[in-house]
């Protein structure tokens, strides 16, 4: 029976056709390679199980504790989950997040729609090559680097009120990221221009995959550039539109990179997201058990809308 | 295709705004890095005298040489590791199948949309009962461990995809399971594997989360936790923040204008299996 052992150590000129074995062969092969075929797997298991399975197991447990980490945990019950379900500042974040999928995922794919649309024809010039490349760098870039850089753009003497004043919007400028009114979408802004190159490069990859004779075709019939679009070009799409929508609205809904560098979750409670509010909770505030029930709603929450949108992914591939 | 005139410069007019959208912040903190230190520049302003020496007074604030051997160590263990696992795995899983093997799969799967600060605080109990906390191997452990589901995720769809009739005319020839994984799949594999690689160590590189909750001294941190760090301190003097900033950058650019084709494609696929 080849187990990892014997197996790993029979080099190459071990190899020696085995003698047929009619009958029991396929039988006993599968019994065997099932051993060797966990062996392989139990590695990579072990670190998952280990430093994911298990903390995701801890945080269930924690979260109907009080603890402040130090002292004895007393039971909680469902407070924590009341809690985080009830106040005004964690239901506040969770909010937020929600509102940062508009910014970080419908207007990055919107975008990306509206401009892969018009590029389509062009999508083999040596000019859509180089965009491909620059479009891509924000992606590159840890998301500090981004929330570093954009804080000093919106910031008040930065890049968006020099080009606002440049054109005699004075009025209009302000500390984006420190105003009440503005913080969450000019983070928004930061997440859009951090996403709308991939969703771009993406779509443009799955329209250009799109059978030219359609396209032909629906001209001859005269059909106009938005009939166009919509009953040709957003169907063929719909796979890379998906990936992009659930790629974006994880990163909206888990975001912390980006708002830690450029608000810390201010001004007030005004850009304070889930990631941030667990960061805070456990690390300054010492209330493990919130903390941890926050983190069973986070990731509840991605699963809630993440699912239905793995769905229709999966609906055109069948 | 019939296009117009008119269709393709409106495409070219639409590239360039979103280049210059996607580049101008660059410029600007380029230029901004020229300023005099802890002077307040507007916007895109060149200096009148441009302090060139201000990249050298971050290079040593920020002690970029410990964070490149730091961020470099980091890599080595994750990286390869990562990757060496995820291969077996995804051999085990979408080529040898086992009895249960779809089971073992959604459960990696579940772990796919995770978000980090899900399981952060009950990892910093962990890492620090472990006694690791504050050291590279409070980074390195959890991260190999929380890439397995991407990447056994990928490598099992690589593996899935080679023609068993390969395998089945190698087994007749009498090869074993060893040769058939050594000899036959992996050399087939080398584009995944190198995909693979490459994702892992942007990540790897951009993890933050991890590195500010379970190090202290940004010295043992990864880049992107170390800047994080460095914002901290300079905070206030903008000139230095943004040359702090781009020294801290290049590596990643560097790294990626030259694998360029092969990142864009990498986070392509990535995105489309993730």
């Amino acid at each position: 029976m080849p187990t990892p052992a014997t197996t790993a150590s029979t080099g190459p000129g071990a190899a020696r056709p085995r003698p047929p074995a009619p009958g029991g062969r396929a039988r006993r092969r599968r019994a065997g390679g099932s051993l060797l075929a966990y062996a392989l797997v139990a590695p990579a298991a072990l670190f998952y199980a280990f430093f994911v399975l298990r903390p995701i197991a801890t945080s269930v447990q924690y979260s109907f504790y009080d603890w402040n980490g130090v002292t004895t945990a007393t039971w909680a019950g469902f407070d924590n989950y009341i809690a985080v379900l009830s106040e005004p500042k964690l239901v506040g974040a969770i909010g937020n997040a929600f509102e940062l999928i508009l910014y970080f995922s419908v207007v990055p794919v919107a975008i990306a729609l509206f401009a892969a649309n018009l590029i389509r024809s062009i999508a083999a010039s040596r000019l859509a090559t180089a965009a491909r490349t620059v479009l891509f760098i924000p992606q590159v870039i840890p998301l500090v680097a981004a929330g570093i850089i954009w804080s000093w753009q919106l910031s008040s003497d930065g890049l968006a009120n020099q080009i606002l004043r440049s054109v005699g919007l004075d009025a209009l400028t302000r500390a984006w990221l420190g105003d009440f009114d503005t913080a969450l979408p000019a983070v928004g802004v930061i997440g859009a221009w951090v996403q709308v190159g991939l969703c771009l490069v993406l779509i443009l990859a799955g329209m250009t995959r799109i059978d030219a004779s359609l396209y032909e075709a629906a001209r001859i019939d005269g059909a106009g550039p938005v009939r166009e679009f919509f009953s040709i070009t957003l169907p063929g799409v719909r796979q890379e539109i998906a990936v992009c929508v659930t790629v974006t609205v994880i990163s909206a809904l888990a975001s912390f990179d980006i708002i830690y560098v450029a608000t810390q979750g201010g001004p007030g409670d005004s850009t304070l997201v889930p990631g941030l509010q667990i960061f805070y909770l456990a690390f300054f505030e010492r209330e493990i058990g919130t903390a941890s029930a926050f983190s069973i709603v986070l990731m509840a929450l991605v699963i809630v809308v993440v699912l239905p949108l793995q769905r229709l992914l999966r609906g055109r591939e069948s | 295709m019939i296009t117009s005139r008119r269709e393709k410069i409106i495409g070219r007019v639409i590239l360039v705004v979103l280049m210059l959208v996607t580049v101008l912040p660059f410029v600007s903190i380029f230029v901004t890095a020229l300023h005099e230190p802890g002077s307040y520049p507007q916007g895109i302003e060149w200096p009148e005298t441009p302090h060139w020496e201000n990249f050298g007074l971050a290079f040593q604030s920020a002690d970029m040489f410990r964070l490149l051997g730091s961020s470099m160590l980091i890599e080595l263990g994750v990286v390869p590791a990562a990757v060496l696992l995820a291969t077996l795995a995804g051999f085990g899983l979408g080529h040898l199948r086992p009895v249960g093997a779809r089971a073992v799969f959604i459960v990696f799967i579940l772990g796919l949309t995770l978000p980090f600060e899900g399981i952060i605080t009950p990892l910093y109990f962990q890492i620090r009962d472990l006694g690791i906390l504050n050291t590279r191997w409070a980074i390195i452990l959890p991260l190999i461990g929380l890439f397995m589901p991407f990447a056994v995720t990928w490598m099992r769809a690589n593996f899935a995809t080679i023609p068993r009739e390969l395998s089945e005319a190698a087994r007749v020839d009498g090869a074993t399971t060893w040769h058939l994984f050594w000899r036959i799949h992996v050399p087939l594999s080398v584009p995944a594997i190198s995909s693979l690689a490459i994702l892992l160590f942007l990540w790897t590189w951009n993890q933050f989360l991890l590195a500010i909750v379970l190090v202290a001294d940004p010295a043992q941190r990864t880049m992107a936790g170390a800047l994080g760090a460095f914002q901290g301190r300079y905070g206030t003097d903008i000139p230095l923040l943004c040359a702090g900033s781009l020294l801290i950058l290049t590596p990643t650019l560097i790294v990626f204008l030259v694998f360029q084709r092969k990142f864009v494609s990498a986070l392509l696929q990535g995105s489309l299996k993730g």
